[in-house]
């Protein structure tokens, strides 16, 4: 159905050894996939359980789990990233709760989200330097003078 | 009367109570000692400790001031502002974000101080020591610290002790009246 819909916006479906499903999709189109997945009354995933970054070492990925209350269905949206420069569109507009785990994945992976209502880091200081959970991250000697 | 006020009735002021105090014999309420003495005396009985607690030791700190451990009876209850402090109990994890805050609730409580870190996070970092960009390996980087004490967390029993312990380094501390330390 997404395919028909987006066409070749969805890249593929991961489905062996994921539960639930997977729909791998370009990262351009994944605000319009959320949109349609959250209003579509056949779907209506109203809920987002979790928003995820991955870190592959050639390649990021930022993963969503999806749930609908309505029908009881859960399925999962991927969006494969490159490593220098990630960028996605926000959904914090589709689900509200998306904006905490964007910020997350932006200060821990260093994934920016474009029209995000409000990206700053959540976790760590303002000041901090990097994104501690990217596999090539270094850790800094000292921080405000002390050992870390 | 014995001149040990850690285990001597307090002294009475003069005019409180109903019957006055004999001025001499075994009921006699006169304590004899120098101006440390008594001043450390004070000091122990009364540890105010800092409302603040960053991890799961919080909860053993909550069990010890509650009702089953009583830290009261030591003369220790909580103020929930560091400028009333006399301690600071660092109980948790302390990390490098919050480690800016520790400091500032520190130097905003009015000296004499103490420190006391509870608990593996608090001593060396504890599970976090191996590994973690985000946690101080310990909260003696950042301030004083008299008492250590060890426990991931450690018991209200424990904690109890540990406060003992700093009553006691209290008592041994001189010159604490007016002379430099």
């Amino acid at each position: 159905m997404l395919k028909a819909r987006f066409g070749d916006a969805v890249v593929e479906l991961q489905s062996e050894g994921f539960s639930p499903a997977f729909v791998v999709v370009a990262p351009a189109a994944v605000r319009d996939v959320a949109r349609f997945l959250a209003d579509d009354p056949a779907l209506s995933f109203d809920s987002l359980m979790s928003l995820s970054g991955v870190d592959y070492k050639d390649r990021l990925a930022v993963a969503y789990h999806l749930h609908s209350l309505a029908h009881r269905h859960a399925v999962g949206l991927k969006a494969f990233l490159p490593t220098e420069s990630p960028e996605l569109p926000t959904v914090d507009d589709v689900w509200p709760a998306a904006n905490f785990h964007e910020r997350e994945a932006f200060d821990l992976f260093g994934i920016v989200f474009t029209g995000s209502k409000d990206l700053r880091r959540i976790l760590l200081p303002e000041d901090w330097e990097g994104h501690p959970l990217r596999k090539d991250y270094k850790y800094p000697d000292f921080y405000h003078g002390i050992k870390v | 009367m014995s001149n040990d006020p850690a285990h001597g009735r307090p002294p009475a002021p003069p005019g409180h109570g109903a019957a006055p105090a004999p001025a001499v014999g075994p009921e006699a309420h006169v304590l004899v000692g120098n101006a440390d003495l008594f001043v450390n005396w004070s000091r122990k009985s009364s540890l105010w400790y800092l409302l603040f607690a960053t991890a799961c030791c919080g909860i053993e700190l909550m069990q010890a001031g509650a009702s089953r451990y009583d830290l009261d009876r030591f003369g220790a209850v909580f103020r929930a502002t560091p400028r009333q402090s006399d301690l600071m109990l660092v109980a948790g994890t302390i990390t490098h974000k919050m480690a800016d805050r520790v400091k500032r609730l520190y130097d905003q409580m009015p000296e004499p101080k103490y420190v006391i870190a509870m608990g593996s996070c608090a001593n060396t970092g504890g599970p976090f020591y191996k590994d973690s960009y985000c946690v101080v390996k310990g909260v003696d980087l950042l301030i004083p610290v008299d008492v250590y004490i060890p426990g991931c967390p450690p018991r209200p029993e424990a904690l109890i002790d540990g406060i003992l312990r700093l009553q006691k380094i209290i008592m041994k501390k001189k010159n604490v009246y007016g002379a430099k330390a």
